[in-house]
């Protein structure tokens, strides 16, 4: 281990005390001691419910989460603290547009755009808009290596497109979409675009007001923050008048016996106690990444993902899909191997101490786009170390032979 | 490093080289057993002949386990009765829950090279495929019933 290695390794409780090499990043990060302390904390000196209590505890509750409201802003260049929604994780923060914005602005002769390459949670709550309003679902259809060209982008749109729902970064090719291109097209023809940036949020700084997306969601816990936190980003004259999406507490100015007047942005659209320590959390895991810097987890990931892409190569029997160029991956490198099911090379590898993702990886139209039913995945982090890739590669080599192949 | 004893070589021959992965041209019975989450899936047939599992071969595709359990499956139950063959299928799933006895181990002969799907929650679905399909098969069959074209480890 280097010493970049061991004192970053230092920051995360788990890697320290686990041997397991963790190279399932793309399901969820590791987190670092500051998260947990900052959690800890929130509920050891200031926990009492947000937003709602007259005195000093609440006071220092409700502080205590608007400051990570903050962080968050900041984090991705909002230009309010009112247009950052707190969710539980992307999923629901995909789920509010569709059911609030998607049902209330889209009808029949309306086209929705997603590419082939969505994550399940940016697919089905647009498959639900599009059946509940007559909207036709339409499809960007990559090339072989997730890339989405020009020409596939103009066979997509139409005059009739109305909301472009895209994934940042491919969740199994790691491959980033060119957002800025999407976002023009999308604006020219009056569409709004609404961008899944839980795969890329981890791995990229990212400017909303600068890629002038519409909408912008993420998670937590794939940036280190924790379970059960995410962020819904919405420019700020779109969530005003859109309506909500959950109703109950906290969400309110006044309520009668038939009716309510809700209250302002962003608390319109977070209903119920919230997840104040979540939402700590995720702030601390902010200022984590920020004192590690973008810059530095880009490039130990980029020599990791070199390493292993270089390693795989020289396994005729191993097919990585995607780009052929390790920066075009995001850290995530999806392979099959000839005659052995993804399943198995997880079990394989598992008992040799390494942990990797095997299945359809929630993107199920992309596997049948590619024509594979099943992949194995190895997604990095910064906190990965070369001794972890080396040992994944050459348990790579042996899988064939441990199941029967005679070589 | 369990699982390196796991992928023994009865389970790995039983996939690479089944006895039994072939079209049964003459079978009376079909069923098609899948696991839509990791997409194993194979189309099971049987010929049953006055009570008894003359014959009987399986399609498709899938990881080992759930390929070789197939296989094994069929080398134990073609020549047995119906009866037979769904009490040896409740003794292998009783196995895969880890509720067995020495001695129903040994009557599933290659079969209890699985016993250890039971210390792995998440690969019990593809041991236990070709198994429930068939089971599937023959309760609709005895019962003279039609029970439908497929099945699924996954919905229970």
């Amino acid at each position: 281990m280097t010493s970049e290695e061991r004192r970053i390794r230092a920051d995360f409780p788990l890697l320290m005390s686990d041997s397991t090499a963790y190279l399932d990043n793309a399901a969820t990060a590791q987190r670092p001691a500051c998260v947990l302390d900052a959690q800890r904390d929130f509920y050891e000196h200031s926990n009492a419910n947000p937003l709602r209590g007259l005195y000093g505890l609440s006071v220092a509750a409700t502080d205590c989460y608007e400051q990570a409201r903050e962080t968050v802003r900041d984090f991705i260049h909002a230009a309010s603290e009112r247009e950052i929604i707190f969710t539980r994780n992307t999923s629901e923060s995909l789920n509010l547009v569709a059911y609030s914005y998607g049902l209330s602005h889209l009808k029949t002769g309306d086209e929705i755009l997603v590419s082939i390459m969505e994550h399940h949670s940016n697919l089905l709550p647009w498959q639900m808009v599009a059946r509940q309003t007559g909207a036709e679902l339409k499809f960007l259809e990559c090339e072989p290596d997730g890339s989405l060209p020009r020409a596939r982008l103009e066979a997509g749109f139409s005059p009739k497109t109305r909301l472009v729902a895209i994934g940042h970064v491919s969740n199994v090719l790691g491959r980033t979409a060119p957002v800025e291109e999407i976002v023009q097209m999308a604006h020219e023809r009056g569409a709004v675009v609404v961008l899944d940036a839980a795969q890329s949020a981890p791995h990229m700084a990212i400017d909303v007001q600068a890629l002038d997306v519409d909408f912008l969601a993420f998670s937590g816990h794939k940036l280190m923050g924790p379970m059960g936190i995410g962020v819904l980003y919405g420019k700020e004259a779109l969530l005003e008048e859109m309506p909500p999406f959950l109703t109950g507490g906290e969400m309110i100015d006044s309520v009668t016996r038939t009716g309510a007047t809700y209250a302002e942005l962003p608390h319109k659209f977070e209903a119920g106690t919230v997840n104040a320590a979540g939402a700590v959390g995720l702030a601390a895991a902010i200022r984590y990444i920020q004192q590690v810097g973008f810059e530095n987890m880009e490039r130990r990931e980029l020599a990791l993902t070199r390493l292993a892409m270089d390693g795989l190569k020289q396994y005729p029997f191993v097919h990585v899909l995607g780009s052929d160029r390790p920066e075009e991956h995001c850290g995530i490198v999806t392979f099959t191997v000839d005659g052995v099911h993804p399943h198995d090379i997880s079990a394989m590898l598992d008992s040799d101490g390494i942990a990797v993702r095997a299945g359809h990886h929630c993107a199920q139209p992309l596997m049948q786009y590619l024509g594979v039913w099943s992949t194995t995945r190895a997604s990095l982090f910064f906190y990965n170390t070369e001794e972890e890739v080396r040992a994944f590669v050459e348990s790579m080599g042996t899988v064939r032979r441990r199941m029967g192949y005679g070589e | 490093m369990e699982n390196r004893t796991f992928y023994n070589e009865i389970l790995t021959s039983h996939n690479l080289r089944p006895l039994h992965k072939h079209d049964v041209p003459d079978a009376n019975l079909e069923l098609e057993g899948l696991n839509p989450s990791c997409g194993d899936h194979i189309i099971l047939k049987l010929k049953v002949a006055d009570g008894v599992v003359e014959d009987g071969g399986f399609v498709g595709s899938g990881c080992a386990i759930s390929q070789a359990s197939a296989d094994m499956m069929l080398d134990l139950v073609i020549g047995q009765t119906e009866e037979e063959a769904r009490r040896l299928a409740d003794i292998f799933l009783r196995m895969i829950k880890g509720k067995v006895t020495e001695e129903e181990l040994d009557e599933l002969d290659e079969a209890a090279a699985l016993q250890d799907v039971a210390h792995m929650p998440a690969r019990v679905k593809c041991a236990v495929l070709g198994w429930h399909t068939m089971d599937e098969m023959l309760k609709d069959s005895l019962s003279g019933g039609d029970g439908g074209t497929q099945v699924s480890t996954e919905t229970e």
